[in-house]
């Protein structure tokens, strides 16, 4: 009995062990280059060494099972007639009850620090005086937050192409220039079917729906260049919409901006 | 008290065809429509098969080099279209719902046995429909969501066929549900009661209330979106007024439930083939009836998990996190039971028992996605790529294809008398196994890096692992050569298999094989104990 329970702690702790080194030391993800990165790499961080756990351990068990408890040759009889244990049960409802109680309240608290939780100020300068309905993505600007600092963008998404206007430098580009560390605010709108914004380095993907106006903001931290993907079927080409985000130091982005506004036209 | 359940007169058998060709009438009788689902199933899951090597193909490269790109994506629609209305759904369901069931509530047929007819003949000629809208003006290229306002600007007589086919496979699904809740309450044999049922009968009961209560959604969402497109109405169409988001909001609503209708019946199979090849009780049979109906009440009210980036507000994402994590709670219980059942018994290792371990490992890994998936944060960069691709086919496929194999081995000796021959089934298992995992665990990593679902082209540095993924596609068509070889072989020259040659104690075995018309020759056994393994009376000789 005694060997037993210490082969058994032996192997919790190994399934613990490999769990938690997978964990540490097997990077699944591109790089981080948003404020949100970071965060959603924490969480899942937590996620996969819990889910490691989970499923080495059933793994182990059944195919333990399989070895150990397989019939042997001219056995007859049944197993043992065990149709339930109480205790047991009680424990295997109650732990896991707990484990997704308590992934949902860090998974809550990781979407908060992300700015999911904020209700939209509807006061911000980028929305239309008018009653159109905004939808929020994550990262809201919050009332106390000053809109101004932000960089607004107004992102048109078609059949198959986005188009960033900059309404500050009244000008259209196909790609998105951003400087590094200044949070963005995008105003997203489709002109025909449903597109997605995603950007995998920066973890933010909203969905775009005609019809339907909606804020994204985020903050990148890294320059460099990266793919802005679409995410949500919108056609034979869907595969070929796409386009860069290019994070550069605010001084080349200056630059750039400068060489591509217009003068207003006031008529 | 010996009753014998009325036998409605179905089989009057001067009129029904002798032999094979049965299984081209009309027949009544539960246990030919039971084979007719399942090999018209398994007929649909050959085209599926063949749509998705095709997607393989197409995705051994970064260019769209294989098949124009609307083709592709009428091939992804069709993919999953027949996949999941055409094969998982009549096969759990249908097919060894209508074999089993009332041999478990101990009834001679089913409820409604012109019903059930109704609802199998529905399927060919709705399925050879959808297959045959690609040679009208192409078929439905808008997924198998057919999210609008994309099914509205698509070719206009695909996307009609489609909608017009899944509603009748709608319809197919609420008869066959209704026939299920039919029979098992109000058929069971007296003195039977709903505690001493097979779990399987739980399973179905569930899924029955689940396929009643949220398929007519999806079929009354499917009208509106067809006005949308035939009579330009605007219920969906933004430029008209209509809402997108209310069109995914119904269909969730029918299609987050319908993953619970491909795997619940799996779940009650699954539970009927550990016990009698690992000679145990069922472990935790009031645990596993309390998870399944647990499953159906949280499958209604997660609908919106599918939805985190389409702009829903912030209580509405948190309230769908937590709601979607506790599935895991029943969905748990009911592995470790299966865990709890092996453990101990005197296994005999064949194919039956190797697909279903090989389904709980599947289903455990694509279960862990599952909650990560859940959520809110985790899904955000992950929705819509290739990591949910992944996790749903761990989960209809590792997960519930790998239970019907594992049926099929298990019952085959029943519907037919021959036993299947092992060493072939072992080899299937086998390829199936590697091939599936092979192909769609590197998925879980393409899209954590960036490469959307649903495209034809994608950037070249996912190259080798897509490679690696349509190398598992081809073991995956591969394993079906062993299976049909066996299959077609062991009908005619099989092993001879007896009446019952797993010693098992459900009432199915406790007649001949194959079963006569009417089931029993005499009255309906009285089963009280379908798991009584290891008991004294019931001691395996």
């Amino acid at each position: 009995m005694l060997n037993k329970n210490i082969y058994l702690i032996l192997i919790i702790s190994f399934v613990f062990a490999i769990s938690f080194w997978i964990g540490f030391n097997v990077n699944l993800l591109p790089a981080e280059a948003s404020i949100n990165a970071p965060i959603y790499d924490e969480l899942f961080k937590i996620l996969f060494i819990i889910g490691l756990i989970i499923f080495i351990g059933m793994t182990i068990a059944v195919i333990y099972s399989l070895f150990k408890f397989r019939k042997r040759n001219n056995q007859i009889g049944d197993g043992i007639a065990l149709e339930g244990n109480l205790s047991l049960e009680i424990v295997w409802t109650i732990i896991p009850s707990i484990i997704v109680l308590l992934i949902g309240l860090y998974s809550y608290n990781i979407y908060d620090r992300m700015g999911g939780m904020k209700e939209l100020n509807h006061n911000h300068d980028m929305m239309s005086s008018n009653s159109e309905k905004i939808w929020a993505g994550i990262s809201q600007t919050s009332d106390n937050e000053i809109a101004i600092n932000n960089l607004s963008i107004e992102v048109s998404a078609m059949q198959f192409a986005f188009l960033f206007n900059y309404p500050k430098g009244n000008f259209i580009s196909g790609e998105l220039h951003v400087p590094v560390d200044q949070k963005v605010s995008m105003k997203m709108e489709s002109k025909d079917v449903i597109h997605a914004f995603w950007v995998p380095e920066f973890r933010i993907k909203q969905d775009i729906i005609p019809g339907q106006p909606t804020i994204l903001n985020f903050t990148p931290t890294k320059v460099g260049k990266y793919p802005i993907i679409c995410a949500e079927l919108c056609g034979p080409y869907h595969g070929g919409m796409r386009a860069s985000i290019i994070v550069e130091e605010e001084s080349d982005y200056n630059e750039w901006f400068n060489k591509n506004k217009k003068p207003e036209v006031n008529l | 008290m010996t009753i014998s359940i009325d036998p409605q007169k179905t089989n009057n058998e001067s009129l029904q065809p002798k032999g094979w060709l049965r299984y081209f009438s009309f027949s009544l009788d539960h246990k030919v429509i039971g084979i007719q689902y399942l090999v018209c199933g398994f007929l649909f899951y050959l085209i599926g098969g063949t749509l998705a090597s095709a997607i393989r193909i197409e995705l051994a490269s970064p260019m769209s080099d294989f098949m124009p790109r609307d083709v592709y994506n009428q091939v992804l629609t069709l993919h999953g279209t027949i996949m999941i209305f055409l094969w998982i759904v009549p096969v759990v369901n249908g097919a060894f719902g209508n074999y089993l069931i009332p041999f478990y509530v101990g009834a001679r047929d089913m409820a409604f046995p012109r019903l059930n007819a109704v609802a199998f003949w529905l399927i060919p000629p709705s399925g050879l429909m959808l297959v045959a809208s690609y040679f009208v003006e192409g078929a439905a290229q808008a997924g198998w969501t057919a999210y609008p306002p994309l099914s509205i600007t698509t070719p206009q007589s695909g996307q009609i066929i489609w909608i017009l086919s899944v509603l009748l496979l709608g319809g197919s699904s609420i008869f066959g549900g209704i026939n299920f809740i039919a029979t098992i309450i109000k058929l069971r044999r007296p003195g039977l009661k709903l505690m001493q049922l097979p779990m399987y009968c739980w399973a179905m009961l569930g899924t029955s209330l689940l396929v009643v209560l949220s398929t007519p959604v999806l079929a009354g969402t499917l009208i509106l979106l067809s006005f949308d497109i035939i009579a330009n109405t605007g219920f969906f169409n933004p430029v008209l007024g209509g809402n997108v988001v209310v069109y995914q909001h119904l269909f969730w609503f029918y299609s987050h439930p319908a993953v619970y209708i491909m795997v619940l019946p799996a779940f009650g199979l699954v539970s009927e083939i550990l016990p009698v090849h690992a000679r145990k009780p069922l472990f935790g049979y009031t645990t596993m009836v309390f998870s399944i109906m647990g499953i159906v009440v949280l499958g209604l009210v997660v609908w919106a998990h599918h939805m985190f980036t389409s702009g829903t507000p912030p209580w509405m994402r948190l309230f769908f996190t937590i709601a979607t994590a506790f599935i895991a709670v029943p969905t748990g219980i009911k592995f470790f039971n299966w865990v709890a059942t092996l453990w101990g018994g005197k296994i005999s290792i064949n194919s039956a028992i190797l697909f279903s371990c090989g389904f709980i490992i599947n289903f455990v890994f694509g279960g862990i996605t599952g909650v990560a998936l859940a959520q809110v944060p985790f899904d955000i960069h992950v929705h819509d790529t290739y990591f949910v691709v992944a996790h749903f086919h761990y989960i209809v496929y590792g997960g519930t294809v790998f239970i019907i194999f594992s049926s099929i081995y298990h019952w085959f000796p029943k519907v037919t008398g021959k036993m299947l021959n092992e060493k072939l089934g072992i080899l299937h298992f086998i390829i199936t196994f590697i091939g599936f995992n092979l192909c769609f665990a590197p998925q879980h990593w393409l899209g954590l890096n960036g490469m959307p679902r649903r495209v034809a082209e994608y950037d070249p540095q996912f190259q080798f692992v897509n490679q690696i993924s349509s190398l598992g596609a081809l073991l995956m068509a591969i394993s079906t050569i062993p299976f049909l070889i066996n299959v077609i072989i062991s009908v005619r020259n099989g092993k001879d298999a007896g009446d019952n040659p797993w010693n098992a104690l459900t009432p199915e075995w406790l007649t001949s094989s194959p079963p006569p018309v009417e089931n029993w020759e005499g009255e309906a056994p009285l089963v009280e104990e379908p798991y009584g393994y290891g008991k004294e009376i019931y001691e395996q000789k």
